[in-house]
């Protein structure tokens, strides 16, 4: 019972929180810039927007793949919210990802290629700290399993300091913000910068809006387990990462592949492994 | 209710211009006059824009680039002439090269008049062109 209430919440509030959270990212980026900035939900407007345009299809498929991402997206926080395994997380938003990059693939075009590319060479950079995360839980509370991990009774950020802030690092490249924004940028940006979307128009290019509502949420849950014992504490400093987000992505310029790749297995192996390797120890 | 009015998205396409009007343009996305304000963005990309903003006069080069432009917005679309330039020609409009105003290759919803436009103006151009997206979305 618990664990449905868990997948119908984050279900129907995820959005919610997502959109209004984006919205606020916008006006804070826009602050920072010394604009005014658009109200907070404008992305809700902008999702709604897409939805009464014309919905321009290159390949019959595009949309399928896209409705297929935002799917296995749901499906990967449900099993969150549902306590289970938290490699079964990491592994639903891998199938999730791949589905976008078939749907970029599908469209024929140069600069859908080159996001899609972009977007396996994310996934590169993503997936082995995402993994060292599920091991650090198991290592430091003894269960990949979300209920467990959430019933220790210390938060287990003082265990595992190194993968926390390996996780902060991929959570740039995960909730595209500059310097990491390779494959397709969330800000109003052009060209190849826009890389995966180029192709999706009106309601297939909505989904993909969607998409990332949940994506923000799920990835600021990661940060939320750290602190998963303090619960009040935790959303705050999930919150506050998000914030030092939206910072790091106005204050830096675009990087290459090459440093997102290579950096962030650096990031990985240092801080994740060695994390890993002293809990390995203790244990 | 139609959401256009609440987030027009715009690809700005530069004809002949001689960038006055492109910079004006341009200024309106600065902290100055911020048209983010209103939900608009920037976009650049044809398939997710819903407004397309010419400056300059088209010439027979960019003839076949502005109707590609405009073929690939998804409805509802609306165009928006900024300048004297994209309305008629303005001087140029005798030379060899020149075809005209936009309005000889693709059909203009609203002119914006200028030499260059300010700013204010093309403000004012963009808020015309949401009420007649509200009315294309009615259809």
């Amino acid at each position: 019972m618990k664990a449905l209430l868990g997948i119908f919440g984050f279900v129907i509030f995820a959005p919610l929180a997502g959109g209004i959270l984006c919205g606020l990212d916008r006006i804070v980026t826009a602050r920072m810039q010394g604009r005014y900035g658009p109200p907070v939900l404008q992305s809700f407007y902008d999702v709604l927007k897409l939805f009464q345009k014309q919905n321009l299809v290159v390949n019959r498929f595009h949309g399928y793949f896209l409705f297929c991402f935002l799917i296995f997206l749901i499906i990967s926080g449900s099993i969150l919210y549902a306590g289970d395994d938290f490699l079964m997380v990491v592994f639903a938003l891998t199938v999730a990802d791949m589905f976008l990059v078939m749907a970029a693939y599908s469209t024929n075009s140069p600069y859908s290629f080159i996001g899609a590319q972009r977007e396996l060479l994310q996934m590169l950079a993503v997936e082995p700290m995402l993994l060292i995360t599920g091991i650090g839980f198991y290592l430091a509370a003894g269960s990949f399993d979300i209920g467990h991990i959430v019933s220790v009774g210390k938060p287990l950020i003082f265990k595992m300091p190194g993968i926390f802030f390996g996780l902060v690092y991929v959570l740039t490249i995960k909730i595209r913000k500059s310097p990491f924004d390779l494959s397709t940028s969330h800000h109003a940006h052009q060209e190849i910068v826009k890389g995966l979307t180029t192709e999706f128009a009106g309601p297939t290019l909505a989904l993909v809006e969607i998409a990332h509502w949940y994506e923000t949420i799920l990835m600021l849950s990661f940060v939320f387990l750290f602190f998963a014992s303090q619960p009040v504490v935790g959303i705050l400093l999930a919150i506050l990462i998000y914030f030092i987000e939206i910072i790091i992505d106005n204050t830096n310029a675009r990087v290459k592949w090459q440093f997102t790749l290579k950096s962030s297995w650096i990031v990985t192996l240092l801080f994740g492994g060695i994390n890993l390797f002293i809990l390995y120890i203790l244990k | 209710m139609s959401f256009l009015k609440k987030s027009p998205w715009i690809i700005h396409y530069d004809g002949s211009s001689c960038n006055g009007c492109d910079i004006e343009v341009l200024a309106c996305l600065t902290p100055m006059y911020d048209v983010e304000r209103f939900g608009i963005i920037n976009i650049g990309n044809p398939k997710h824009a819903d407004v397309l903003i010419i400056t300059g006069a088209v010439n027979s080069q960019n003839a076949s680039v502005i109707k590609t432009i405009y073929h690939q917005m998804g409805d509802p679309k609306v165009v928006l002439a900024v300048g004297i330039c994209a309305a008629s020609g303005n001087f140029f409009r005798d030379c060899y090269n020149i075809k005209g105003g936009v309005d000889t290759v693709i059909p203009v919803d609203i002119y914006v008049p200028g030499c260059a436009a300010r700013p204010e103006a093309i403000i004012d151009g963009v808020v015309a062109v949401l009420k007649l997206l509200e009315e294309k979305t009615k259809k």
